[in-house]
């Protein structure tokens, strides 16, 4: 966590612009951005500065007050946390809705018509951007058929009376093209890869010996097959989550959601050293945190794993 | 009283990317009731695969497979899945060769000794752990109460193996196929196995169809002997007669090829060259490239398995006549002294 935070900082102060110009405004005079400079603290050296920021964060657990508006840095990513969470764990939902059958299936019938169909879709979903899926969904999808909203994020509680839309269901009409989209873009590597591991794991002698015994098929499959390809499955699961948790930029952008991607974008554009800061801190966070997930899994997955 | 399972001219097909392998190619043999039959050879000689055909456990999408198995009359291998499900596991049941890789490692042994209980019978699972508990004790796991809910990774390869005994026998199977039990455990746990095997048996009464590649294992054991070579049999008799008067060079080879502790052998006698390739076998007799005895007729005509003149329970398929062959025999038996004895 402590060498994300200094990278972000080095990184940040490689650029050669000036934050306090950003945040005083258009028509600032020199005297005013010097003002600024000097409120922000950005006179001071760098190691100085981040000094500081640790002892916010370690102290106050805070991340500062952005530069430009001057709000809680804590709120802004307590505001966009939950629409990119909504975004990546429904997507991923979705993402393993669509492929684990497809994976199965595959390799249950190598070089069949399904397995090779199911390939080409691996490729397309590999190889086709994820801001031009999305815009071809809401091009044909919302603006032709009309089935769904073009972008935009209702929130699932307390829906805010202004913007006329809330609740449940407004959330999960407006989450639709999004999380389709990522499950176009994810699903292609999960198909492939489960076909691998289960394809890899029908050939491991315990499946013989489950067949042996006068297992049904759907049996070893459930038992045997899949309770042991899970464990690199549920790997990727983790990594992915807490990769995407950092914010899903593109698909964020195109369908107009407050998440941590567009925060990230807003703090880069403006300079706002603490915003981006308090972006790059919370994805580090959601990959440690789902890592951590992802060991505790494993030991229940797999007892060769559990401390004895 | 007509054999409990009975393989008739059995051959299984292989479709791979470099063509048809004939993985077992006419093998006709029959197992008794509570008997024990041995079948040897070397690696990649079809034995496994006999077996394995028998059980229906080749992959469905690239094998081929024809002739008959008989088993209680019924046919194995035009056998509905569903009914083969209901046969395998239940009447015959199977150990394979490595124990450390033959149990689920996510399951507790427990699991997976009540799982193949209750996929044959309707009981409570209360019922089928103490059924299993009681396997576990009989094939001698030392406090079995505690360890029936310990996973594999946490037995040894010997005790992993009396595991999958004890997985093998709990429906109280007619046939315990066992493929090569001992080859992936040291050589005292090996007699343990043996020993275990035999005793169960007796106790249960199945009949055994041993794989082995060990002449030893079979002499100790075995009852009948069927001797595979390149995908068929070379040879097949009552184990006193295999042992005391071989009628197939191939076997006398094997035999030959025995290490011996009372003798002060340079080397061990091998067989020259290598097993053929089963995509593509010698014509004429398989054996005839490596055989010391070759004929003209071997290059072209293969033997057919027939009786030997005056012993009609004894199978061979062999060109030589039978006085050169008693002669061999008696010259390799005298060298050996008679193992079986």
């Amino acid at each position: 966590m402590i060498a994300v935070t200094m990278v972000t900082y080095v990184i940040f102060f490689m650029v050669p612009a000036n934050p306090a110009r950003q945040a005083a405004g258009q028509a600032a005079t020199p005297e005013r951005v010097a003002e600024v400079e000097e409120r922000l603290g950005l006179n001071d050296p760098v190691y100085i500065q981040y000094a500081r920021f640790m002892k916010t964060l370690v102290v106050d657990r805070s991340l500062g007050y952005s530069f430009v508006n001057r709000r809680p840095v804590n709120d802004e990513i307590f505001a966009a946390a939950p629409v990119t969470a909504s975004l990546v764990f429904g997507g991923m939902f979705f993402v393993l809705l669509i492929a684990i059958p497809i994976g199965i299936i595959s390799a249950l019938r190598p070089r069949s018509l399904i397995d090779r169909a199911a390939m080409i879709y691996v490729l397309i979903g590999i190889s086709l951007p994820s801001f031009w899926i999305a815009l071809v969904l809401a091009y044909f999808i919302g603006f032709k058929l009309e089935l769904t909203p073009l972008a935009q994020y209702c929130e699932v509680f307390s829906p805010p009376h202004a913007s006329g839309c809330g609740g449940l269901r407004d959330w999960a009409y407006h989450m639709i093209l999004p999380w389709l989209t990522l499950s176009i873009v994810v699903a292609g590597t999960y198909v492939r890869f489960i076909r691998a591991e289960v394809l890899e794991t029908m050939s491991q002698d315990y499946v013989r010996t489950a067949r042996a015994k006068g297992a049904p098929e759907r049996v070893v499959m459930k038992d045997h097959i899949l309770r042991n390809g899970m464990l690199p499955i549920v790997t990727m699961l983790g990594m992915d989550i807490g990769l995407l948790l950092g914010g899903a930029i593109f698909i964020e952008f195109v369908f107009a959601l407050p998440g941590l991607g567009r925060t990230a974008i807003e703090a880069i554009g403006t300079f706002d050293l603490p915003k981006l800061q308090g972006v790059v801190i919370f994805g580090a966070f959601a990959i440690i945190v789902l890592n951590l997930i992802v060991d505790l899994f494993y030991a229940w997955i797999d007892p060769r794993i559990r401390l004895t | 009283m007509a054999p409990l399972l009975d393989v008739r001219d059995l051959k299984t097909h292989f479709h791979t990317d470099d063509g048809i392998v004939h993985a077992v190619d006419g093998v006709t043999f029959s197992v008794e009731q509570g008997k024990t039959l041995g079948i040897v050879g070397e690696s990649g000689s079809g034995k496994s695969v006999t077996c394995l055909t028998i059980m229906g456990l080749n992959s469905r999408r690239t094998t081929v497979t024809s002739g008959e198995a008989l088993w209680k009359g019924e046919d194995l291998v035009q056998m509905s899945p569903r009914r083969l499900r209901d046969i395998r596991g239940n009447e015959i049941a199977m150990i394979f060769q490595d124990p450390m890789t033959s149990l689920n490692p996510v399951h507790t042994i427990g699991r997976q000794l009540v799982e193949a209980i209750k996929l044959h019978r309707e009981v409570s699972t209360r019922n089928a752990r103490a059924r299993s508990l009681e396997l576990l004790k009989a094939v001698g796991i030392p406090r079995a109460e505690r360890r029936v809910d310990d996973y594999p990774h946490q037995f040894s390869g010997g005790m992993r193996q009396r595991v999958m005994i004890a997985m093998a026998l709990v429906n109280d199977p007619d046939l315990l196929i066992a493929d090569e039990p001992t080859t992936a455990l040291d050589v005292t746990t090996q007699a343990q196995i043996l020993d275990l095997m035999a005793r169960l048996q007796r106790e249960f009464g199945s009949a055994i169809i041993l794989i082995t590649h060990d002449l030893g294992v079979v002499a100790e054991v075995a009852d009948e002997v069927v001797v595979m070579y390149a995908a068929q049999i070379a040879e097949r008799g009552p184990v006193e007669r295999i042992f005391n008067r071989p009628h197939h060079p191939y076997t006398w080879g094997l035999l030959g090829s025995l290490p011996r502790l009372d003798a002060d052998l340079e080397r061990l006698v091998q067989i020259p060259g290598q097993p053929p390739s089963l995509l593509n076998p010698p014509r004429g007799c398989r054996f005839h490239p490596r055989c010391s005895y070759v004929m003209n007729v071997c290059r072209t005509e293969n033997p057919p398995l027939e009786p030997v003149s005056d012993d009609p329970g004894h199978l061979q398929a062999c060109h030589l006549d039978e006085a050169t062959k008693d002669r061999e025999a008696e010259k390799l038996l005298a060298v050996t002294m008679a193992k079986a004895d």
